[in-house]
């Protein structure tokens, strides 16, 4: 019988031949993820009558939402982590600065093709690029999962988005994942995996991928999926070799023993065409990610701040991006670029984005996840307009309830950053 | 058994971060006082001082879409409110609810016919609820999660010894 991907790694891990969706089974992850909420988790974990973690070797703890610390309360979070990782004796653990957690996973080969990753952050999903299963939880659950190493998951319905075409150049995957979020809504693909096929997919490069799938959160997804294909397995060959340069082939075969592919031929929920021709440069308007509008629609918006960094988009092609649109011209609004991981950023000074990117005047933080939910590290004032290439633009998200937050993909917010008001880039060029 | 509750009503997408401000996230984690002080502070800044205990809000479409933080739960929890009851919730957010015993209860219509500062008649034993005149039904929890709140919560059931 045909089955989605989550279908069949939902089933495999369960040890069921078959499952439906709705079918709520018991799973065991293969990763259970956390981050700065780590020092909470232990808190509920020390309620619990087991004293020790049950699969360490399955746990991945990130610091990454308040890096550097901004108080010591913060600080003291961090400490507590790194006294816990000790005691029970965790392998994957990454310090303040290696970056944002999603990244740093695919990074490092924490996560790949055909895993099942839950997380206790809700852009869990992401991994989903690579081909694994990715879904958020709650700090209890992960808790739970670290005192039993299981959790209930309900299948989901699976929403199927078969792409065609091509990004013309100056679109970037976010617009498709915006374009997406505003037709369906933010709680188009409640309960749902999503899957990404089709021609337009290959065409695709790694960055994008990631960016589209981590954007699924956004409507609501559950879990986002594309299947590995040949970029995937290279991206993974070269980038293993990078981190794991003692083990690289081991991983990378036991990633091939475990991948799974979809059915072209199961059952869906909902299944719709898109073509990637058509999709154009986006905006997501205060306070709802779903109140898209074209970048035209809104030229001349004032701007104060720009951001581009995160989970979303602060990868290597995004900050190419940027730096291209500001390469000897001066900006008009601040601009702030935060570097998803210190491989990006290490990778961007060699590239030479970042000197652009300087001499422009913008200035650069510590990889991590910034001020994108509004602990720290450049937050706006009242009043204040932000830009941002980051995946939420609620009220008070970046820590001021009186600030407007527009999102765009990096190089509309980087253009937007040198006009001082909203403009597409191509415009910007003509101006010039 | 029916209880009579007052309503706090709003609309559809309420997110998380207007229900409990992501900037506090990791320095507001525990401590229920702090936490109900910081209850619905971008959405509703007259909520946290006008809730009171047995009070319940209900809203519209994805209540609860966004983070995955626990605190928009358990900051409510800590205000003493009985349920959130909505047309529907995002699902972290649904977890977390069951997770730490808020009662987050699905149903469709009643936001049509809630009013703030009215109150509505709930019956769980027999899964209604009443409200400006008319009975409407709750849809069912599935077994496992109804097992979960039986237990009073995720931790509470563990344990209990219930989880594996």
């Amino acid at each position: 019988m045909a089955a989605t991907f989550s279908e069949k790694v939902l089933a495999r891990n369960a040890g069921r031949s078959r499952v439906q969706p709705g079918d709520v089974l018991d799973i065991t992850p293969d990763v259970v993820l956390s981050h700065d909420n780590s020092a909470a988790i232990i808190h509920i974990f020390r309620q619990l009558p087991q004293q020790r973690v049950r699969h360490p070797q399955r746990l991945a703890i990130t610091l990454d939402h308040a890096v550097p610390p901004p108080t010591p309360q913060h600080a003291q979070n961090h400490a507590d982590i790194r006294r816990f990782v000790a005691e029970q004796g965790i392998r994957h653990f990454f310090e303040m600065g290696r970056g944002i957690c999603h990244q740093v996973h695919c990074e490092e080969g924490v996560v790949g093709p055909g895993m099942i990753l839950l997380g206790a952050d809700s852009h869990s999903p992401h991994c989903g690029w690579l081909g694994a299963f990715g879904a958020g939880v709650g700090r209890s659950e992960v808790a739970a999962l670290w005192a039993t190493g299981q959790l209930w998951l309900r299948v989901p319905e699976t929403m199927r988005f078969t792409l065609t075409g091509g990004l013309a150049p100056g679109v970037m995957s976010k617009d498709l994942a915006l374009q997406l979020i505003g037709q369906l809504g933010a709680d188009g693909a409640n309960y749902k995996a999503v899957e990404f096929d089709g021609a337009g997919v290959a065409r695709l490069s790694a960055d994008m991928r990631a960016a589209l799938v981590n954007m699924m959160a956004e409507m609501g997804a559950k879990n986002a999926f594309i299947a590995p294909d040949a970029l995937t397995w290279d991206w993974l060959e070269t980038q293993l070799q990078r981190t794991r340069p003692n083990d690289w082939q081991e991983r990378l075969a036991h990633f091939r023993e475990l991948a799974l592919l979809s059915d072209a031929d199961a059952s869906c929920a909902q299944q719709l065409e898109v073509n990637l021709d058509d999709v154009e440069p986006l905006v997501s308007c205060p306070h709802r990610v779903d109140n898209t509008e074209r970048v035209s629609a809104l030229a001349g918006t004032r701007v104060d701040m720009a951001f581009i960094g995160t989970c979303t988009n602060g990868r290597l092609e995004d900050i190419a991006a940027a730096a291209r649109v500001v390469r000897g011209r001066r900006l008009r609004a601040r601009l702030l670029v935060i570097p998803a991981s210190s491989q990006v950023l290490a990778d961007a000074v060699a590239a030479g984005h970042l000197s652009d990117l300087i001499e422009a005047g913008a200035s650069i933080g510590t990889p991590g996840c910034g001020p994108c939910m509004g602990v720290h590290a450049g937050v706006p004032a009242p009043g204040e307009v932000c830009i941002s290439s980051a995946n939420r633009n609620f009220r008070g998200r970046m820590g001021e309830r009186e600030a407007e937050i527009y999102l765009a993909n990096p190089a509309v917010v980087a253009a937007s950053a040198v006009a001082g008001e909203i403009i597409h880039p191509a415009d910007l060029a003509r101006e010039a | 058994m029916r209880s009579r509750h007052r309503i706090w009503k709003y609309g559809d997408h309420v997110n998380t971060d207007v229900i409990f401000p992501g900037k506090y996230t990791y320095s507001v984690q525990h401590d229920p006082a702090a936490l109900a002080r910081h209850a619905l502070e971008d959405l509703d800044p007259s909520f946290a001082t006008g809730v009171r205990p047995g009070d319940v809000i209900i809203a519209g479409r994805n209540w609860g879409n966004g983070s995955s933080r626990e605190q928009a739960v358990t900051c409510l929890s800590a205000c003493g409110l009985r349920a959130v009851i909505a047309e529907s919730f995002a699902r972290i957010y649904y977890r977390n609810a069951i997770n730490n015993g808020l009662l987050a209860l699905t149903c469709p219509g009643a936001v049509a016919l809630a009013q703030s500062g009215e109150e509505l008649l709930l019956d769980l034993d027999a899964g209604e609820l009443v409200i400006a005149g008319e009975t409407l039904r709750l849809a069912p929890l599935p077994p496992p999660v109804l097992r979960i709140v039986e237990a009073g919560g995720l931790i509470a059931s563990l344990k209990q010894g219930q989880g594996k």
